[in-house]
């Protein structure tokens, strides 16, 4: 044989070989582990945004390979921006078969969530009512509660009693109490680097809503308006922590000393009582205005099924089975990695860790000022008033034309929605 | 053995056959080994970039909220949505000034550095690859690092120790657009990532100037310095610097990791992507109105980028002339 001749048999036979590896790959993909197919079933993933907490990853893993009748795969999506990303997926083919969010119109309307009445009905007595209400629409319940997360001031109390400082009862004292507070070392408040989590609470504390009953526009008051001037004070004041390197839902600032009081989640309790031990209070959102009312947000996460799921009844199954029938996956979800409160009156009523200390203070307050949020309330109006905020706050602009102008979003949005 | 001619020049010798057969059928078509060789790169062009682009000129013209495959037919309402959109014209506005300051800026940047590691006799190569590395750091991971060590707003942010030496107290790089600390940061972290990788193109551009002609300069007076540089050096780099230019454009109207990252949901210092991202394709999700930013984006930078070819020339030049 010439040398020709084998070199022409040697590029064939290279050919050949890369096109028998690429056919022998594509077999081999199909019998890989995807993640969707294999483990019995039809193979579910489910979206979770990273928590703060330690052990938190590896509890929900546990609790999807506990399920027995199909494999689970979480995918635990990193980063301040799961929205996103959820979003985005949702409309593709590798869109989740289920994932934790917030109740939001706008995915009801465009058909991404199930209904998952059929479910819940059994249970729903067992709920708190407000989670239920929250997840309501036209008498269809469209998503389970997992947790609920209310939010209020952490304070040092060693901090204020040198400094000779009282709770803040009215944002005019809670003012006064982050100069009094702050000095060389010490900043008198955190609030979070973007402030956003402000504005829930500054509407609820100035005695307004977000929408009323007829889901029209009802945040946009005087009271609303002095507070984000306030708000504008305590911002330019030099007494506020600004630029942390973590965010508000993270204790650190408070924990290393860096501020006196700090917005935050009862999620960071325990991180913050293994800290700081009993140096430790906490309050709610004060009054804002003459007819304002002290306000504490009850966040928290709930599951949903993505109606388009080609797995659509074995999820439901699945979530089911975790969020509805597994009560100690549920408790030791709420209590084992921070603080949240179970949804589910049985749960919540036997928690011990919730009865007594800070825990208990921190339940009574989300049951004495808690407000829930707005299911009409979507990603495009939470933006509008987080544009707001950062617009007359964090630049000096005059808060009643920026909430007009917030108006006309709001307004856009509501039309898409209620027509 | 070569042959001597009768005018004794001797002649090349005749070439020595190529053992190679001639190729024959599909393997021996150019026209097919062209295909073979370009056609899953024009394949993998064809459906991540052109598709894209003309599904997003589709999209552009419907309702496309919560959905890429949408059936309401607007016209030209997006376009109309996002030319009136304030905040979209304002980051259009921001950004070609932004441009305007940071092209001369990262041009100046990476032209000194390589004039500077160009001039050196030794330790050449590691200089180069000192300021060539971060080009090789995700600008997310820089981001990161800028924000939360060197500029964060606490008393043990780089920075912030470094001015408490002389007495400065703490600032809040990034919180406040007044005054607009924020500039500072995206500055040097672009500067940071970008000037080391122009700096190798003109260091390959530098190396490619022959040496005659600086002699000949000498020859006629011309003192080195200063006067070389202008007269010579800058001349002979002309096409890398309008090439270098025009890709320092096109990447400050593409600008979105660091402005993402470092101005967490501001209002102000968005980049046209970023305002693009949170305004349409973000948590709004509404594609037809990304998609119209987008295209209005895409027309603007091709009108710069054919203004910037016109006044620098971009194409005319050979490198020497």
């Amino acid at each position: 044989m010439s040398a020709m001749s084998n070199s022409n048999w040697d590029r064939r036979s290279v050919l050949r070989a890369a096109m028998g590896l690429a056919a022998a790959g594509g077999l081999a993909a199909c019998g890989s582990n995807t993640g969707r197919s294999s483990g019995g079933g039809a193979g579910l993933t489910q979206y979770f945004h990273a928590y703060g907490e330690a052990g938190t990853e590896q509890a929900i893993k546990k609790y999807a390979a506990a399920y027995k009748e199909t494999k689970v795969t979480t995918q635990w999506i990193t980063g301040s921006n799961f929205e996103s990303k959820l979003f985005a997926s949702l409309l593709t083919d590798k869109a989740p078969d289920c994932f934790e969010f917030h109740p939001q119109l706008q995915m009801i309307e465009s058909g991404q969530v199930a209904d998952l009445t059929d479910l819940i009905d059994p249970v729903k007595d067992d709920f708190n009512p407000a989670d239920i209400a929250s997840h309501t629409v036209d008498g269809k319940i469209y998503g389970i509660r997992m947790i609920d997360d209310p939010q209020f001031f952490f304070y040092r109390k060693s901090m204020f009693e040198k400094a000779g400082v009282e709770v803040p009862q009215t944002l005019e004292e809670l003012l006064e109490a982050a100069a009094k507070l702050t000095t060389d070392k010490v900043k008198g408040a955190y609030l979070g680097n973007t402030l956003h989590s402000m504005v829930n609470p500054l509407i609820w504390s100035a005695g307004a809503q977000h929408l009323d009953d007829k889901n029209q526009i009802a945040y946009h008051t005087d009271a609303v308006v002095d507070g984000f001037k306030q708000l504008r004070k305590l911002f330019t004041s030099g007494d506020l922590l600004l630029d942390a390197p973590t965010d508000f839902w993270d204790p650190s600032a408070l924990n290393q000393g860096l501020t006196a009081m700090q917005w935050c989640g009862m999620w960071a309790m325990p991180q913050m009582q293994e800290a700081l031990g009993d140096d430790l209070g906490i309050f709610p959102f004060p009054k804002v205005g003459d007819a304002g009312k002290l306000s504490v947000y009850n966040g928290g996460w709930s599951m949903f099924v993505n109606a388009k799921s080609k797995n659509l009844e074995a999820t439901k199954e699945y979530v089911k089975w975790l969020w509805i029938d597994q009560k100690e996956y549920q408790e030791d979800w709420a209590l084992s990695y921070g603080f949240h409160i179970p949804p589910r009156t049985s749960i919540a009523e036997s928690a011990d860790k919730l009865k007594s200390g800070l825990p208990a203070e921190g339940v009574k307050l989300f049951n004495e000022y808690g407000n829930f949020d707005n299911i009409g309330w979507t990603q495009a109006s939470i933006t509008a008033l987080e544009d707001v905020l950062a617009n007359s706050v964090r630049k000096d602009g005059d808060p009643e034309a920026e909430l007009t102008k917030a108006d006309a979003k709001v307004n856009r949005e509501l039309k898409k929605l209620f027509g | 053995m070569s042959t001597i001619t009768k005018d004794g020049v001797s002649s090349p010798a005749p070439a020595k056959a190529s053992p190679a057969k001639p190729r024959r059928g599909l393997w021996g078509s150019p026209t097919f080994n062209f295909w073979l060789f370009t056609g899953p790169f024009l394949i993998g062009l064809a459906i991540f970039v052109y598709l894209p682009i003309l599904w997003s000129l589709y999209l552009s013209f419907f309702e496309a909220r919560f959905t890429v495959t949408p059936s309401e037919f607007v016209g030209l309402d997006n376009y109309v949505t996002m030319l009136t959109d304030e905040e979209f014209i304002r980051s259009l506005v921001t950004f070609s000034l932004f441009a305007l300051f940071i092209v001369p800026l990262t041009w100046g940047t990476s032209l000194g550095l390589a004039l500077m590691v160009n001039r050196l006799r030794f330790m050449r190569a590691f200089f180069r690859s000192v300021f060539f590395l971060p080009t090789a750091v995700s600008y997310v991971a820089a981001s990161l690092v800028w924000k939360m060590s060197i500029f964060n707003g606490v008393r043990f942010g780089l920075a912030n120790t470094f001015l408490g030496l002389f007495g400065v107290d703490n600032t809040a790089w990034l919180a406040s657009p007044d005054p607009p600390w924020y500039w500072l940061v995206i500055l040097t972290v672009r500067l940071w990532l970008q000037a080391g990788f122009y700096m190798i193109l003109f260091i390959a551009a530098l190396q490619n100037i022959p040496q005659e002609l600086y002699e000949a300069a000498s020859i006629d007076g011309a003192k080195p310095g200063w006067q070389t540089f202008w007269h010579i050096t800058l001349p002979q780099l002309r096409a890398t610097s309008t090439a270098v230019i025009l890709l320092l454009l096109v990447a400050a109207y593409q600008a979105f990791d660091e402005f993402f990252n470092l101005l967490n949901k501001t209002t102000w210092g968005r980049p046209p992507l970023v305002e693009l991202y949170y305004k349409a394709l973000g948590e709004s999700q509404d594609y037809g109105a990304g998609s119209a930013g987008a295209l209005i984006l895409t027309v603007l930078i091709c009108l710069v980028t054919l203004l910037q070819g016109k006044f620098l020339g971009f194409g005319r030049g050979e490198e020497s002339k």
